[in-house]
Formats: structure tokens, C-alpha cells, sequence
């Protein structure tokens, strides 16, 4: 069970989370590109290592926030509120 | 029979407190402080099973948690426990326990005859043997007479009549295991003013050191020990658990554990709590086991580890034997052939493969001093006896004659294992350790330190230091450093010769058994056998010889396994590695993970205001989520389903009020909220008025129906939206995202009243005139119009109540939805109910409300928004806005979605009087040959007693352009198929004058 650092409320175990998925996946504008959105809605990087993920404190705040968690060993290398920069990026 | 070989003292049991058990039938005694094992070999009790596959003798091998043999049947009744390992149970007044795996007795069992015929059991046998015949099902045949055969206990087949408990903590450093390495580091982390938990899997704290001679800090072992738990007793810092076993490493330092608590305590206490404790930092000082070497009838009753046969004498005061040989490659043994002999047992000899030279450590010299007969550059190669070893034959390594030596016990060790399961659990990787031919932690971890044996450093001098350094590190690791920095504990270290590795001892007669896994029955000659047929890696040799798959997990067997499958593979032993440690590393109670979270208390109960009221007419209730729903209120002599169809029939006639408290209600306001739903619905919202409501409709992403459900405008900047009671806690995340995350600029503040608000809907030709008589304002037909809101007072027999009173329907007739305030929900219920008397008002459950809903065609998201249906697959294309932009709609313009073969939603009329199968595909013919294609399924259904026939909703290929087709309906598991009549999904008053009335 992962230790979250939620950005409002501190380390909390995950049980009081949800998650939501790739962060990477930006909501295009409304007249992009059909290709851009079927990109948007169905394709997903699947990394093993660094990966920028959404979760919602689903049981606190209810805020959603990014968290940076390496995908082989679950270390959680940083985390965001929404607009403020991911800590933790690949070099 | 009176504890024959229990020792005139010595000892952690208590003499003065005799307890009396039983096992099979027969009485023994012994005294509290014993184990369950320590009582039986008090006794004598040697042979305490059978084994897994060739119901083989066996007797007590271990003095721990890595018992493969005793594992036996404890207690009768709803208490009953089966694999019980005998040598960690503690004893207590009254225990009755059986052995498991024989008839019709232990020492005459019929299931033997797996031993003689065991050249035709293999391993793998099964996989070759009973997949035969391919075509039938046989191995379901064969599997009833092999599970019988073999197996372990019976579970119990009553109700656990205990409970258990969970309990959450949190700590600086978590410090695994309480021996000489473990208390040194709980000392020395403690002394920096961290916060720590000390555990330990036995009832008492000092691990090896329990009853043991040896000296620390200048005095016996067991002063020191009083000491330090004293001295950690009597910190508010430090929590100490024994009887505590660490099980599992999860991640973020999650450490589980499982305390025995009420076994033989006060009434009331839980059997046993889970822990879950998040340690900053863990200190892994969990000791390590010793393992065996393989030789022919290495099984038989009286065999068991050197190390164990110490622990016997020195903590529990019990003489394993009379006559013993020790069979040993390295010098830990020697210690266990001096305490042997200290208790009065005859060692015949001493077994030592290594040159005589080679044995010249601190213990070995000490045996020698003691006049011990040591046999260097030998071998046991056999065992003899039937029900308890006899007799031993030794040879020379180098060849030549052998020599048998009575004895009645046999004390092996072929070195030890550091337990590093936990350390490799938190990813820590394993290093081959060729000095000690093991593998030991291996990689730094930054969140757990191993200590002692756990870290591959042996011996107490070792143990103590490594110990106390790791304390101090953990609690650095932690945020705390020592003021001054304390002295570590001291002992002598003791001076030890090098271990040679010896994993078994050929043998040239065919059918010799030598056991590399005692407790599935696993052999040298299996895992030779596996090799030769091309299981190389340890995954598979495991798998495919269900080595270390036990309830031991392979404590005693994996290190040997491996390394026997190294040398008829011509690898080294690093080269074939280590099979995957997860947890739980010792078996961990059913009962104790869900804890007190079983039966009704396994997931919340939701109930609206109006519960009560529900349950005291006498409702079936139907979970909705978590929610309890009223079904149907069937009165007396009455079956739900006929009280159901009355319910309907009533609101179609006169009026009916259902509770809908459940639906999801969510309060936006802010500048941006028409803007907001624009872009989050289907149809517009700028258009709405203050004071009217509008049906929604919600699209995922990719164009499917997400959700639906009214939304209404209470003010300029103020909405209330109510979402499917499935899906209120979805559609609000998804609102939240939104906001948060996509359109962070749009000003919209969106809170769940759900919980905050009960809701009733009053529907029916004479809901009108209920309303009428309870609320202060004109509900007129000019006044109040459809689809309007109002806010108004609610007049009962307890007062007036604030409520905002919508007048929407989903039954299809005249309809208002009332809401008040969640604790003034009873009352506004009691007036509507009490108003709506003299027009023979009924209440309805959720199986009126459906039945009603399919006769309108109405959608529900689930069944028929299934979550691959879009909009115009429901007939609700002409919602989506075509002005305006909204969530889905970019996917929607795909080609497929508006493919003319689409599943679209139809009504179905049964013909012929039939009932509408439950789960039915819809086909054009009934008796085409399979496969028969498929056109569609029914989606919901059910007897319309307004219409008098089985109706349904379905999804049809092209079935809008089918009204008016005859199709047919079948379930080929109900055996059943029925004509239907296609038609447009709505049955009943299609334009929709009913609700304007």
C-alpha cells in the first residue's frame, strides 16, 4: 500500500485515493484534430520506470493532484497540484 | 505417562503450573512455557504425522516457525485448526489435538502404500499420469481419489465463533525480530528518542538466547535480556509485541502483522490482530533457520535439526532422546552435541564431513575436551527404524566400509539460511555467501537494515554488534541521532572453522528416499528427475516438484533444492538463483485479514431518512449500491412481485410516492455553470431558465453514455444537478476533474449534497391534489408547469418543512419529486403519505418504479447504457446539441457509431401470452443451426400488468427499422424462446400527455 503525498494534506496511505490515470493525456481543445482526440481517449504510454499519473484524495480533500511513481518500484518521486511543475522528470 | 524426558530443571517453563492435554485420545502432560512440540517430546512423542504423498512416519523436526512435519489438527468443533505447527503453539490446559493425514491410526496407516509403490508416483505424476484420457474429464474423476489421499487437515465447518481485530501504527523504526540482534537494535534506536516497535513470533523476548549459557556484558545472557526489556518496557517510546510475527513487506514500509492475542486469554479479547504499521524505517533482525542434509530416511521420527535439539534442552528443558548422533558440516552442532550431553543424553558419535584438521573451531574443541566421539570425513548415508529412527549408517566420504551406530534421535544441520524473506519482499536483492554457502542480503536498501543472522553475521558477539549498529541507523534513517553515542552490548565471539557444503549423501540403492522437502514429500531423486526433463530454472524445478510450496514455504528445503539442482545442472549455485520470497512469510489466519469487516459489517450500509418508516411497513429491501432500497411493501399473504405489480397499477390509476433519496444531488454555482454543463452535457443549458429543470445526458470521452439525470436552476448562478444513484460518486469525480484539472478557469464551485437531502417522487393521475393539501403555494397546472422548480413549505403533522418540490416524472404520469432537509425526510413522507389517504395513496418500491419506467421507454444507465451505446443507439440523438461543443461529441463523428447496423433501443411485446426469458438474445430464427447469429439482447423486462403482457427494452441491430418485425427472444439455458413483436421502446402514452395534465 503506497504512502501519498498529497499536496494539500500531506503522506496519507493510498486506501483514501483513486486513481486517474496517465497525466501525460491533456484534454485537446475543442476543435482539434479527430486524430488528436482518438490519441487523447486511447493511447497510453506504458513506461516501466518514471510515469506521471493523476490521483484524486478521493477520501480528503477531493482534490486531484500528479504524482510521479516509478511503475517497477512504486517509489513516488515527487508530486503536484494542478499547474505547478512535476518534481521528479527524467533527465 | 509423566514427562519422561523432561530435564530436573533448566528452562523457561514453570513447573509449578502443570497443564494437561491430549493427542489422539492419549493424556499427557506439561507444564506452561511449552509448545505444543516441547510437551510431545517431554513425553517421548516423536512421531506426531504422516507425510503429504507417501504417508510416511514423521516426527518433530524443528523447534520453530519452519516446521514441515508437526503440523497437527488442534481443537474440535468451530474452533478446530488444521496445520497447526506444533512447534510454535503454545501450550495451555485442555488442548486437544489429533494428527492429520493417516487412517485408520497414526502409526498403521493405510495411505503407506504411496511409499511402496512410489516409483510409480514421481514427481509430476499427476501432470503425466491422470490428464488421461484427453477427451474426457477425467483428472476431474482421478482428483476426487488423489485429494483424499493426500492433503493435510480439515478445516472447520461451523461459523469461527472468534473475532479479530486490526489496528493501525505508526513508528520510527520497526525493529523484526527480538533475539540478541533485535533487542540490541531496539536498545540503541530507542536511546535516540525514535519511536519504536520491537516484534517477536515467540511468547518470550531473547530469540537463541532463551535459556541459553552464554555471557553478555560480563553476566548470563538472561539477565541481560531482563535488562534490556526492562529498559525498553519502561519507555513511552517503545511498543513491544510478542507472539508477534512480521509477515509481510509492503510498499512505502508497510510492515503486516499478526499477533495471537485470545488464544488462551480473558473472554472478549480477539483471537488475533493484524497490525499494520508504517515504519519509517525497519530494522530486519529475524534470525536465521538451519537447514538439513538430504540422506536416505532422513524422515524418520527422532530426526530433527541440531539447533532445534539445543533449543529443546536449553529453553524447554526437554531431552530429546537417549542416544544421539549429530550429523553436522559446520560448527553450530558441536554447541548442540555439548548441550546434549549436558542433559544426560549419550552422543554415540559426532558426523563431520569435513578432514579432521578442519575441525578445530571453539565448539569442536570443547567436544573434544568433553571426550565426544567425533567421526571427521563421514557421512550418514541411511537411517533405519519403521516409526523411530534406530540405528545410523556412517561411511567414510573417501570410500571404504561403513558403520551402523544405534541411536534414537539424529541431530542434522548443513548449515543455516539467514531468513531474508522480508528483506527481499522490499526488493532488497540476495548475494551468494560461498563462506556459508547461503545467500544473504546483498544490496543496501534505504528504508530497512538486516541485523545479525538475518544479515548473514553469525554468532551472538556478531548478532549484538551488528544489532546495535543497525538500530542506530534505522533511527538516523528515521530523523534521530544519538546524543552520545551508547555502547554496543558485549559478548566473547567465538572462534568457528569454516563450513563445507554438503547438501546430500549419494546413495547407490535404488527406492532410497533422501527428503530435500519433508513436508511435500520432495527428493533429491524428484529434483534429479525434474532436471533431466528440463526444469532448469528454480521457478519451474518449484512448480513442477511442488518444492518449498508448503505451508513452510521451503525454509527448510529452498537453499538445498536450489543448490541440488546447481550441481546436476553443472551450474553454480548463484547461477541458479532463488525463487521469488512474497509474503505472507508464515501462514496468516483467513479470518484475521478482513478482521472485523465481515458480514454486515463488511462494506458500509447506506439507509435514507425514510428507512425506518420503509422497514416498519414491512419493505423487502434491495441493495442498490450500498444503499438499502425498498423493493416492493408486500402485504400480508402477498409475493413481492404481486405487491410490485399493485404498486404500479396504483400510480398508472391513482397515486403512488417512491423513495428517491439515493439519486446523486450535486450543488453547482459560480458565474461559469451554464457554461460548464454545456460543455459537460449533450443538450444546451444556457437556454434554461431560473426556476426549470432539464434532462441531461453525460458522455464519456469516446461517445458512450457516462450518466443522466435532471439538472435544475435555482438561482442566476445557482444549480442542482442529480445524477443515477450508481453513479453519483463517478460523475462527481468527474465533474471535479474537470474543474480542477481541465478547465481550471471556468469559475464553478460543485459540492455532493447527496447525504444532505432526502427525496420523495409523488406520482399518479391524483398527485396534484395530494400536493395541494401540504404545500403553501399554487401547484397549478398554469402555475407550477412541467419541468418547473419551486421552493415552498411542506406542511405535516410535526410543523412546516423547507422544500424544493420539482414537478419532472419518470413513471410516465403526473409527478413532483420532493426534497427537503435529510433529518426532516420522515416528516414530509408522513405528511405526503397522510395527505394522500383519501386518494388511496401507496407507497412503491424500486420494482414498481422499473416496471414503470420500461413501459415509458426509459433508459437506465447500466442495462441499456451498457457503456457501449451512444445517444442515438437510445433514440436520444437529437439531444446532442448541434450549436455547441461538449465532452464525447469530437468521438462521436467516427463512421461506426452511425453505422446503419448499430444496436438500437426497441420495445418488445411477448406474443402468445408468453413470459419474456430472463436474459434473452434476440434471433430472426430460433432453430438456425449454431451459431446462431445474433441480432440483439434483451436489455430489461418484465410483466406489465397496465398493459397485461411481458414487455421488454432491448438493443436490436437496425431496430428502428424493424417496428412492427416479429423476432424471437431465446435463452438457450432456460431452454426457452418466445415471439416478440418490435415497436418503439415507449408503450404507454408516447405523447407524453399524461405529465402536462
Amino acid at each position: 500500500m503506497l504512502l501519498i503525498p498529497c499536496p494539500w494534506c500531506g503522506p496519507r496511505s493510498q486506501i483514501e485515493f483513486t486513481y486517474g490515470g496517465d497525466a501525460n493525456a491533456k484534454r485537446p481543445a475543442p476543435g482539434a484534430p479527430e486524430a488528436v482526440w482518438y490519441a487523447y481517449v486511447y493511447l497510453r504510454d506504458n513506461p516501466a520506470g518514471p510515469h506521471a499519473e493523476r490521483w484524486l484524495h478521493s477520501a480528503g480533500c477531493r482534490q486531484w493532484f500528479e504524482v510521479r511513481r516509478d511503475t517497477r518500484t512504486h517509489e513516488i518521486l515527487g508530486c503536484a497540484r494542478p499547474g505547478e511543475t512535476l518534481p521528479g522528470a527524467p533527465a | 505417562m509423566t514427562q519422561s524426558h523432561r530435564l530436573p530443571e533448566g528452562g523457561i517453563v514453570d513447573r509449578s503450573r502443570p497443564l494437561r492435554f491430549s493427542f489422539d485420545g492419549a493424556p499427557y502432560e506439561g507444564y506452561a512455557g511449552d509448545t505444543l512440540a516441547s510437551a510431545l517430546l517431554a513425553n517421548g512423542v516423536h512421531l506426531v504425522g504422516r507425510s503429504f504423498k507417501y504417508h510416511r512416519p514423521r516426527g518433530i523436526a524443528t523447534a520453530g516457525v519452519e516446521e514441515p512435519n508437526a503440523l497437527l489438527q488442534i481443537d474440535v468443533g468451530a474452533r478446530t485448526e488444521p496445520n497447526v505447527r506444533a512447534s510454535v503453539f503454545p501450550l495451555r490446559e485442555g488442548l486437544v489435538a489429533a494428527s492429520q493425514n493417516r487412517w485408520p491410526s497414526l502409526s498403521l496407516d493405510a495411505g503407506a502404500v504411496n511409499d511402496v509403490a512410489s516409483r510409480l508416483i514421481p514427481a509430476g505424476f499427476y501432470y503425466k499420469t491422470f490428464m488421461w484420457p484427453a477427451t474426457s474429464k477425467a483428472w476431474l474423476r482421478y482428483e476426487h481419489v488423489i485429494r483424499h489421499a493426500a492433503g493435510m487437515g480439515r478445516s472447520a465447518n461451523a461459523p469461527d465463533p472468534d473475532h479479530y481485530e486490526h489496528q493501525h501504527a505508526h513508528c520510527d523504526v520497526m525493529v523484526i525480530g527480538a533475539g540478541p540482534a533485535g533487542l540490541a537494535a531496539a536498545r540503541a534506536a530507542a536511546m535516540t528518542g525514535a519511536r519504536v516497535i520491537l516484534c517477536d513470533e515467540h511468547p518470550v523476548f531473547g530469540g537463541s538466547l532463551v535459556g541459553a549459557s552464554a555471557m553478555v556484558d560480563d553476566g548470563p545472557a538472561a539477565a541481560w535480556i531482563d535488562a534490556t526489556t526492562r529498559e525498553l518496557k519502561g519507555s513511552s517510546l517503545v511498543t513491544l509485541l510478542l507472539r508477534t510475527t512480521a509477515f509481510g513487506h509492503y510498499d512505502d514500509n508497510l510492515i503486516g502483522l499478526i499477533e495471537c492475542v485470545g488464544e488462551d486469554s480473558a473472554d472478549g479479547a480477539p483471537r488475533e490482530r493484524l497490525w499494520k504499521v508504517r515504519a519509517k524505517s525497519v530494522v530486519l533482525a529475524s534470525g536465521a533457520h538451519e537447514r538439513a542434509i538430504a540422506y536416505a530416511n532422513n524422515d524418520l521420527p527422532g530426526t530433527l535439526l541440531a539447533g532445534a535439539a539445543r533449543t529443546y534442552i536449553d529453553r524447554y528443558a526437554v531431552r530429546p532422546g537417549s542416544r544421539a548422533v549429530v550429523f553436522t558440516n559446520n560448527d553450530s552442532a558441536y554447541a548442540a552435541a555439548l548441550a546434549l550431553q549436558r542433559a544426560g543424553v549419550a552422543v554415540a558419535a559426532v558426523i563431520d564431513p569435513r578432514p579432521d584438521a578442519a575441525i578445530d573451531g571453539q565448539w569442536p574443541r570443547e567436544a573434544r575436551a568433553a571426550g565426544l566421539p567425533i567421526v571427521p570425513g563421514a557421512a550418514v548415508a541411511r537411517a533405519h527404524g519403521r516409526l523411530r529412527v534406530r540405528a545410523v549408517d556412517v561411511v567414510p566420504l573417501s570410500g571404504g566400509a561403513g558403520r551402523r551406530i544405534e541411536c534414537d534421535v539424529v541431530c542434522v544441520s548443513g548449515g543455516w539460511n539467514p531468513a531474508v524473506h522480508l528483506f527481499s519482499q522490499a526488493r532488497g536483492r540476495l548475494r551468494y555467501d560461498a563462506e556459508h554457502a547461503t545467500f544473504v542480503p546483498g544490496s543496501a536498501l534505504s528504508q530497512m537494515t538486516p541485523a545479525g543472522a538475518a544479515n548473514g553475521r553469525f554468532g551472538l558477539a556478531a548478532a549484538l554488534d551488528d544489532g546495535h549498529a543497525a538500530g542506530i541507523e534505522a533511527a538516523y534513517r528515521a530523523g534521530f541521532a544519538a546524543a552520545s553515542a551508547p555502547q554496543p552490548p558485549r559478548a566473547a565471539a567465538i572462534a568457528t572453522g569454516a563450513l563445507q557444503p554438503l547438501w546430500s549423501v549419494p546413495t547407490t540403492r535404488k527406492g532410497d528416499k533422501r527428503f530435500v522437502d519433508l513436508q511435500n514429500d520432495v527428493t533429491v531423486a524428484d529434483i534429479a528427475l525434474a532436471a533431466r526433463e528440463g526444469y532448469r530454472s528454480v521457478e519451474h524445478l518449484k512448480r513442477y516438484t511442488t518444492l518449498g510450496m508448503g505451508t513452510d514455504q521451503g525454509k527448510l528445503s529452498n537453499v538445498v533444492g536450489l543448490a541440488l539442482l546447481a550441481e546436476v545442472t553443472g551450474r553454480s549455485i548463484p547461477e541458479v538463483g532463488t525463487t521469488t520470497f512474497r509474503p505472507p512469510y508464515s501462514p496468516v489466519t483467513l479470518g484475521a485479514i478482513p478482521g472485523h469487516a465481515t458480514g454486515k459489517e463488511m462494506e458500509p450500509t447506506r439507509c435514507t431518512a425514510m428507512h425506518d418508516w420503509h422497514a416498519e411497513r414491512g419493505a423487502r429491501f434491495v441493495n442498490t449500491g450500498l444503499w438499502k432500497r425498498p423493493h416492493s411493501y408486500p402485504r400480508a399473504g402477498e409475493s413481492p412481485d404481486d405487491a410490485a405489480n399493485r404498486e404500479a397499477t396504483n400510480v398508472r390509476s391513482r397515486v403512488g410516492i417512491v423513495d428517491v433519496s439515493t439519486l446523486g444531488k450535486i450543488e453547482l454555482q459560480g458565474n461559469d455553470v451554464a457554461e460548464f454543463l454545456n460543455r459537460a452535457y449533450i443538450n444546451r443549458w444556457d437556454t434554461l431558465a431560473v426556476g426549470r429543470c432539464r434532462y441531461g445526458v453525460m458522455l464519456r470521452d469516446d461517445g458512450m453514455v457516462l450518466d443522466d439525470g435532471t439538472t435544475s436552476r435555482l438561482a442566476p448562478t445557482h444549480y442542482l444537478m442529480t445524477t443515477t444513484t450508481v453513479n453519483a460518486v463517478k460523475v462527481m469525480q468527474h465533474l471535479q476533474h474537470l474543474l480542477q484539472i481541465d478547465w481550471p478557469e471556468l469559475e464553478v464551485f460543485a459540492t455532493s449534497v447527496t447525504e444532505q437531502w432526502a427525496a420523495a417522487a409523488l406520482s399518479g393521475p391524483d398527485a396534484r391534489r395530494v400536493l395541494a393539501k401540504i404545500v403553501d403555494i399554487d401547484v397549478s397546472n398554469g402555475a407550477f408547469a412541467f419541468l418547473a422548480v419551486r421552493e415552498c413549505r411542506v406542511s405535516g403533522a410535526n410543523g412546516e418543512i423547507p422544500a424544493r418540490v420539482f414537478r419532472m416524472s419518470y413513471s410516465g404520469e403526473l409527478a413532483f419529486e420532493i426534497h427537503v432537509p435529510a433529518d426532516r425526510g420522515r416528516a414530509m413522507w408522513e405528511a405526503v403519505i397522510a395527505a394522500g389517504e383519501e386518494f388511496g395513496i401507496m407507497p412503491y418500491g424500486t420494482e414498481a418504479m422499473s416496471t414503470l419506467r420500461i413501459e415509458k421507454g426509459h433508459v437506465v444507465i447500466g442495462p441499456e447504457a451498457d457503456g457501449r451505446t451512444t445517444a442515438d443507439d437510445l433514440g436520444m440523438g437529437s439531444l446532442v446539441n448541434a450549436a455547441k461543443w461538449c465532452i464525447g461529441k469530437p468521438m462521436l463523428a467516427r463512421a461506426a457509431l452511425s453505422a446503419p447496423d448499430r444496436w438500437q433501443l426497441v420495445g418488445l411485446t411477448a406474443q402468445d401470452g408468453a413470459i419474456m426469458p430472463r436474459g434473452a438474445k434476440i434471433v430472426a430464427d430460433p432453430d438456425h443451426a449454431l451459431p446462431n447469429p445474433m441480432l440483439g439482447h434483451v436489455t430489461s423486462w418484465c410483466w406489465s400488468p397496465n398493459l397485461d403482457a411481458w414487455i421488454a427494452l432491448a438493443l436490436v441491430a437496425n431496430g428502428r427499422q424493424r417496428h412492427g418485425e416479429t423476432l424471437w427472444a431465446v435463452s438457450p439455458l432456460a431452454n426457452a424462446k418466445v415471439r416478440v413483436t418490435v415497436g418503439p421502446p415507449c408503450f404507454i402514452d408516447p405523447e407524453g400527455g399524461r405529465l402536462r395534465v
